[in-house]
């Protein structure tokens, strides 16, 4: 299903994406249930546009086309001090029903958009990833439950950037 | 002479900070390895009576709890993990003769990093590991491998694996070349160098668990029983002739070649000190 | 070859853990090589994982993923012996992929 070793299925996809965008934007909660074909594909799209932004608002707008709330149940884990900026351990949870998606931003990252993950029905709304930071700044986890979007910031110290030089 | 001048001056307030720290630790003038290891090993356990002897063989992770966090979560999927899988396939693949490393290790080379360094009788000089995966490959006519990284850090990673929990277990036969070889180790680790006119004692003996800029420094006894490192800081692994070179640069010295006599001896001299620390390598370090 | 892909994953109670980890540079695009010259952007966008022909978790990463990225999720089902499909593909077409079995 993704042998995606030509710019085939991913043209394939972004002209999907393109027809169906505006829809997707406006029913992206909704359609967990009776997916069109189309829809799977946008769904499944990799938000390049997401991961250009420079800021996280803008990062969170283009990923899901609204606003987060802050949250106490969103669950950030993420070092104090980091030891190393090249190696950061982020751990997201969620104690919110109906994940369907996880983000973790890192503000003052070249472009704030880190990961993005996708959490279908029946995964448990934790996830675990190492993450390279750039210098001390804030990290945003955003998650996406039931529709609305929450989330959690923590700042982490960073000695040793981990954009490398 | 304005350098000479600063040199000095910082040399004379380092000296002073260190002077007491560093003295604990060496011994009295004549050779007395089994004397200098105890003395050693009282030393860190009195400076960090909080630190469980085994856990000096976890570097800086041992002396910082935010840190000893991060190592943690790191080793749930450690990121040596390709080099040892890389390791255990060179380890058992037969060179063009149809031997192996196995043929040329005791216990086909399974179980026995904690005897290495060694001194050799035959070739009247200390045997490391690194050495002794080199001079297999050479004398089965293979090309050595680079002594920093890649090949070396992944069979080395296989090995001290396989000896895991194991302790260091060195051994200064009654030879004095031998003893001269540890006294030339123990030499260049209190030796000063470099533009910052650090010895090896002046971070790891007398500051472990302080900070030199952002890093956490180690802790001398145990250092080597983790060897090799997969270290962030590089973005992938290295080995101990790695970790030696990259030690003088830091200091801003010259390194020198590695597995040159000085690295190894002071190799069999650290490993000596650290007898009775269990082997844990591979490691992952900041 | 040796695959770039290495997965644990360990059948529970009601989950099943996933710990994955990949051997990839993720290149950001930031750093420079020895002579100056900015390496440019390799890293991978995307890891899906299947189980029974159902995708339980995506991955969408951009460069600021650590080198040879590491993964930990959970997901309700899986049993013993389950197949477990893991693939990625990166910015410059790169792929692989590995079915592993639930411990």
């Amino acid at each position: 299903m993704y042998q995606v070793t030509s710019d085939g299925i991913d043209k394939t996809r972004r002209m999907i994406l393109q027809g169906a965008a505006v829809i997707a934007l406006a029913s992206i909660a909704g359609i967990r249930f009776g997916l069109t074909e189309a829809f799977a594909a946008a769904n499944d799209k990799y938000p390049e546009d997401a991961f250009k932004q420079k800021s996280s608002d803008d990062a969170i707008k283009s990923l899901y086309g609204k606003t987060a709330t802050a949250s106490d149940k969103v669950k950030l884990d993420a070092p104090e001090i980091a030891e190393n900026g090249a190696v950061v351990p982020i751990t997201v949870s969620s104690s919110l029903p109906d994940v369907t998606s996880i983000s973790i931003m890192v503000t003052e990252n070249p472009f704030s958009l880190a990961a993005s993950y996708k959490i279908p029905a029946g995964t448990v709304p934790s996830v675990a990833s190492r993450l390279k930071m750039a210098k001390t700044s804030n990290v945003i986890a955003v998650v996406e439950a039931g529709g609305k979007l929450y989330s959690a910031s923590k700042e982490v110290k960073v000695t040793v950037g981990g954009c490398g030089g | 002479m304005m350098r000479s001048v600063l040199g000095s001056a910082l040399g004379l307030v380092i000296a002073a900070l260190t002077f007491g720290a560093v003295h604990t630790a060496v011994a009295a003038d004549t050779t007395n390895p089994e004397a200098d290891a105890k003395a050693f090993r009282k030393f860190f356990t009195d400076k960090f009576p909080k630190v469980k002897f085994d856990d000096f063989v976890n570097g800086p992770y041992s002396m910082d709890e935010g840190l000893y966090q991060q190592w943690k979560e790191k080793e749930e999927f450690p990121p040596y993990e390709f080099a040892l899988d890389m390791g255990k396939e060179l380890f058992a693949k037969p060179f063009k003769n149809g031997k192996t490393f196995a043929d040329c290790f005791p216990n086909k080379g399974i179980g026995i990093r904690q005897n290495y360094p060694y001194f050799d009788e035959k070739q009247g000089k200390v045997v490391t590991l690194e050495l002794a995966i080199n001079q297999c490959l050479e004398s089965n006519g293979e090309k050595p491998y680079s002594y920093t990284k890649d090949e070396m850090a992944a069979v080395t990673a296989y090995m001290a694996f396989t000896s895991r929990g194991k302790p260091f277990d060195i051994k200064i036969p009654n030879d004095p070349r031998a003893l001269a070889a540890y006294e030339n180790g123990k030499k260049y680790f209190y030796t000063r160098r470099g533009q910052l006119n650090f010895s090896c004692a002046s971070c790891h003996v007398q500051s472990p668990g302080e900070r030199i800029r952002a890093e956490v420094l180690a802790p001398a006894i145990g250092i080597l029983n983790a060897m090799p490192i997969y270290r962030s800081e590089w973005g992938g692994m290295g080995t101990i002739s790695r970790r030696f070179t990259s030690c003088n640069s830091q200091v801003r010295g010259v390194p020198l070649n590695p597995q040159d006599d000085e690295y190894r001896d002071v190799e069999y001299y650290l490993s000596y000190v650290s007898n009775g620390l269990p082997i844990s390598g591979p490691g992952a370090r900041p | 070859m040796a695959s770039s892909i290495r997965v644990r994953a360990t059948a529970g109670a009601e989950t099943t853990e996933v710990q994955a980890l990949i051997q990839h540079p993720m290149d950001s695009g930031f750093v420079k090589d020895a002579k100056g010259q900015l390496i440019p952007p390799h890293f991978i966008q995307e890891v899906v994982f299947e189980h029974d022909g159902k995708q339980v978790f995506v991955a969408d990463w951009g460069p600021a993923v650590s080198k040879d990225p590491y993964l930990k999720f959970a997901f309700k089902g899986g049993k013993k012996g389950d197949d477990l499909k893991i693939s990625w593909t990166d910015n410059k077409g790169g792929s692989d992929q590995l079915t592993a079995k639930i411990q």
